[in-house]
């Protein structure tokens, strides 16, 4: 079963002079976790409130579990859970009263799962909201999602005040999410996390999205980095389609290569004997560093 | 060898001065900062007072022209306990003096409430942010934050209060008695902005740090009532323990006493050398009384968005009904005390019927009382429904709109929780003012007689709480940026009353105010109508916030 859990075309929203969404676009099959990625400011918040029913939409189309968000909010919301990137919560609350009065509003929550989970994550809750700190308010927030039985789990930035031990737990959930098949929208600026967790990511920029795709689709639209050592020196590989930031030193040689080109270059290093050979696939940081790095370069064209 | 002896403890000293003058470090950027944050509200609080003086000062040259004018009005008020409890005793039969005694309560009540939310905002709000966090990262000391704060309002106060006297002046009236006014008040202001830096230290939640300071600013008010109208009854020593009663024992304009303000530099130094004492005992962000560990599982009833409304709501709703029953039990006593005095002076008959025809004495100092708690009631009723907006602007509502509540289910809660809560408030003084009275009047009618009486006198202001309840829950639903504009509507309101009172107003500008349609009830006085289109008025605003808010984003800007 491949059906789609979330579907955003052409989505805008401002926010007085500002453009938060300039035409997004986004598809979230079922069953699989999602990455959205983006620096600060990308409009990925901006996203997952629109995907509540927290903000109206300028123009544009958002589904969500077949249904619209804005005007269907309250049935959508039985079937999915929330957490915030800047958690805020009642400060004269205690952690515990928090999750199981956000699991009940939600339908119930499992008190097994609830105590196990509170375990993994670490989390006393007896404390007053108040004391708690950012990462232990995220931890709640957290919980209380994760410890619901729904479809579908919309995380803002779920692990920007985890410390990396609490950050292995959560992909860990991840996982195990993806088992049971529910689906996840994950909105990051951290790249190994998404990495690590995600079937498939959206890069957003301004807005908008600028790449779409499985980590492997992605990788394919990029270059990998070569490193070998040969034989003799080589020969006629300026010439090659596809084959970047050449350096020759000796019998030495470094470059870049797109993927379709791959093979061309390997036969060229083959044929001149090849003593040692280190191949880096691109990392998600290069793609996204590729996106911002030719905003930044057509503005200063500018 | 005398390295190793005095070395250490040339060095620990050093330490320590500059210790302690590193505590106050940043003072100066945090005064800039507060200058900034409060640049619209602390000009405002400023000429506020002035300006009331001002007014006053010109209409009772009007009203009471002659010598003789003021000397009976002096002397009306003289014989009035209820007034003299309310408002302080006339100190001269003068221009001045009823001048004095007219401005002296409100302008304290404005002055203190002004101290009172600056010094929380910028301490204790502050940290419950974290933004004070932020700030002690960089080069601040412990004490900076309080120091600063302390600095801006105590300039500030004496502004005020220069302001004040520099209008009284322009009046016309002699200067000693002008600047003692003014600065009488300045140093009552500025006490209560130590008070609640007291209270800024005790508790972890500003919320509950501005219902200590405001808490001790009304019993500091009582203190005075009770020594001011209890005089005849050997309670006058009351007075003297409430910095709000020595801003009247100055005695302007009638042989001012300079040397109190020396009372209230006392008083003012030892407060703020037991905040800075608490301050150094604790934890940035902690407040002296720790914070205790909560249940790890919530109770079965928080279930439901009503639930957690009335959970929120109902620590500042106890407190409020705990007010209001000290002020019933303490209305209820007085009013009857008066009751019997008036009764044994026929001069006051007639004073009596100017205010209600041929009223029982105790029923127009009950109106007279209700008149001013009234409105008090409704500073709950506006504080309760902005938690509205408070849950919006810091995010929480986030958390509870993405669960399957609905926006109408949500905000209807909260207002269905102020609704009530206000008819509780209100019960509550009503039935605590009629419970004394009713008992303590043993010539009277009893109990049963007046308890039904006065609670219904009491009740007939909850429409008018009502609309300003639906009012703030309209601005929240269409003006959301707005919403705190229903405190000026408030204060409108009450100056409004007083310009009834001084005889300034219209009656079309009266109508604005929802109090103008609230029935005098024990004076036979208003009518149906107007409660019944209290209510409408009430219901058409609710109905247009709610709409409002079921269109518009959430947001916290």
């Amino acid at each position: 079963m491949n059906t789609t859990a979330i579907s955003v075309t052409g989505l805008h929203k401002s926010f007085g002079q500002t453009q938060a969404l300039d035409g997004l676009d986004l598809a979230v099959q079922s069953g699989e976790v999602h990455g959205l990625l983006g620096p600060n400011g990308a409009g990925k918040t901006t996203t997952l409130r629109i995907l509540l029913g927290l903000l109206r939409t300028d123009a544009g189309q958002a589904r969500l579990l077949g249904g619209d968000p804005w005007r269907d909010a309250v049935a959508l919301h039985h079937r999915l859970s929330y957490v915030p990137g800047d958690v805020t919560l009642w400060p004269e609350l205690s952690g515990g009263e928090v999750i199981d009065l956000l699991g009940r509003m939600r339908g119930g929550l499992d008190p097994r799962r609830r105590a196990e989970l509170l375990a993994r994550f670490d989390l006393d809750p007896r404390k007053k909201c108040r004391t708690y700190s950012k990462g232990n308010r995220q931890k709640v927030a957290l919980v209380a999602a994760l410890a619901s039985d729904v479809e579908l789990l919309l995380l803002d930035e779920p692990t920007a005040g985890l410390d990396p031990l609490m950050e292995a737990t959560f992909r860990e959930y991840i996982q195990e999410e993806r088992q049971t098949g529910r689906t996840v929208l994950l909105s990051s600026h951290i790249l190994a996390e998404v990495e690590a967790v995600c079937d498939r990511v959206t890069i957003i920029r301004n807005g908008r999205a600028v790449e779409s795709g499985t980590l492997a689709d992605l990788r394919h639209l990029t270059r990998t980095s070569i490193a070998a050592e040969l034989a003799a020196p080589p020969d006629g590989l300026d010439a090659l389609p596809g084959v970047h930031n050449l350096r020759v030193d000796g019998t030495r040689l470094h470059c870049q290569v797109d993927s379709g080109a791959l093979d061309g270059l390997l036969r060229q290093l083959t044929a001149a004997g090849v003593r040692s050979l280190v191949s880096q696939p691109p990392t998600l940081e290069e793609i996204f560093l590729r996106h911002y790095r030719s905003r930044e370069t057509a503005e200063e064209a500018r | 060898m005398s390295l190793d002896t005095v070395g250490p403890a040339a060095v620990e000293r050093g330490a320590r001065g500059s210790g302690w003058t590193s505590s106050f470090a940043g003072s100066g950027a945090l005064i800039r900062l507060i200058l900034r944050r409060d640049r619209i509200a602390l000009p405002i609080w400023i000429v506020m007072p002035a300006l009331l003086a001002i007014g006053i000062a010109s209409t009772f040259t009007n009203l009471y022209p002659t010598a003789q004018t003021r000397q009976v009005f002096a002397a009306q008020v003289a014989s009035s306990p209820a007034e003299t409890a309310l408002l302080g005793p006339v100190h001269a039969p003068t221009l001045g003096g009823l001048v004095a005694w007219r401005w002296l309560v409100p302008g304290v009540i404005i002055l203190g409430l002004a101290n009172l939310f600056t010094v929380i905002r910028h301490t204790r709000t502050d940290e419950e942010a974290g933004r004070r966090e932020l700030l002690g990262s960089t080069v601040t000391g412990r004490h900076a934050a309080l120091a600063a704060a302390l600095i801006v309002t105590f300039v500030a106060d004496v502004l005020a209060g220069f302001l004040v006297a520099g209008g009284l002046i322009g009046s016309g009236l002699p200067a000693p008695g002008s600047l003692a006014l003014g600065l009488g008040v300045s140093a009552t202001g500025w006490t209560i902005a130590a008070v609640a830096g007291v209270a800024a230290q005790l508790t972890e939640s500003a919320g509950a740090a501005k219902g200590i300071a405001g808490a001790a600013l009304g019993l500091l008010y009582m203190l005075r009532a009770i020594g001011d109208g209890g005089q005849s009854t050997g309670l006058g020593w009351l007075g003297w323990l409430s910095p709000v009663g020595w801003a009247g024992k100055i005695h302007a304009f009638a042989g001012e006493r300079w040397w109190i303000l020396a009372l209230f530099l006392g008083a003012i130094m030892l407060l703020i050398a037991l905040s800075a004492v608490l301050e150094t005992k604790r934890d940035i962000g902690a407040g002296l009384w720790p914070a205790r560990l909560g249940p790890a599982t919530a109770p079965p009833g928080l279930r439901s968005p009503l639930a957690l409304a009335w959970r929120l709501q109902r620590g500042m709703l106890l407190g409020w009904i705990a007010m209001s029953a000290a002020y019933g039990l303490l209305s209820g006593y007085v009013a009857q005390v008066v009751a019997s005095q008036l009764l044994a002076n026929p001069g006051m008959m007639e004073f009596l019927a100017r205010l209600g025809g041929d009223a029982q004495p105790g029923d127009v100092v009950f109106t007279l009382f209700f008149a001013a708690l009234g409105p008090v009631s409704a500073i709950y009723a506006i504080q309760a429904t902005l938690r509205l907006r408070n849950e919006e602007v810091a995010r929480r509502l986030d958390l509870v709109l993405a669960t399957p509540a609905s926006r109408l289910r949500w905000a209807a809660s909260h207002l269905l929780v102020v609704a009530v809560g206000s008819a509780v408030v209100l019960a509550t003084l009503g039935l605590t003012a009629g419970l004394t009275y009713g008992f303590s009047s043993g010539a009277g009618a009893g109990v049963g007689y007046e308890l039904p009486r006065v609670l219904a006198a009491a009740m007939a202001y909850l429409p008018a709480l009502w609309v300003l309840i639906a009012l703030t829950a309209a601005l929240f639903g269409l003006l959301p940026q707005l919403v705190s504009v229903s405190w000026i509507v408030l204060v409108g309101c009450l100056l409004l009353e007083l310009g009834r009172e001084l005889q300034l107003v219209s009656q079309a500008a009266l109508d604005l105010s929802p109090f103008t349609h609230v029935p005098r009830l024990l004076l036979g006085q208003g009518s149906v109508a107007g409660l019944i289109g209290l209510v409408a008025a009430a219901l058409l605003l609710t109905a247009a916030g709610l709409v409002g808010f079921r269109r518009r984003d959430v947001s916290r800007v």
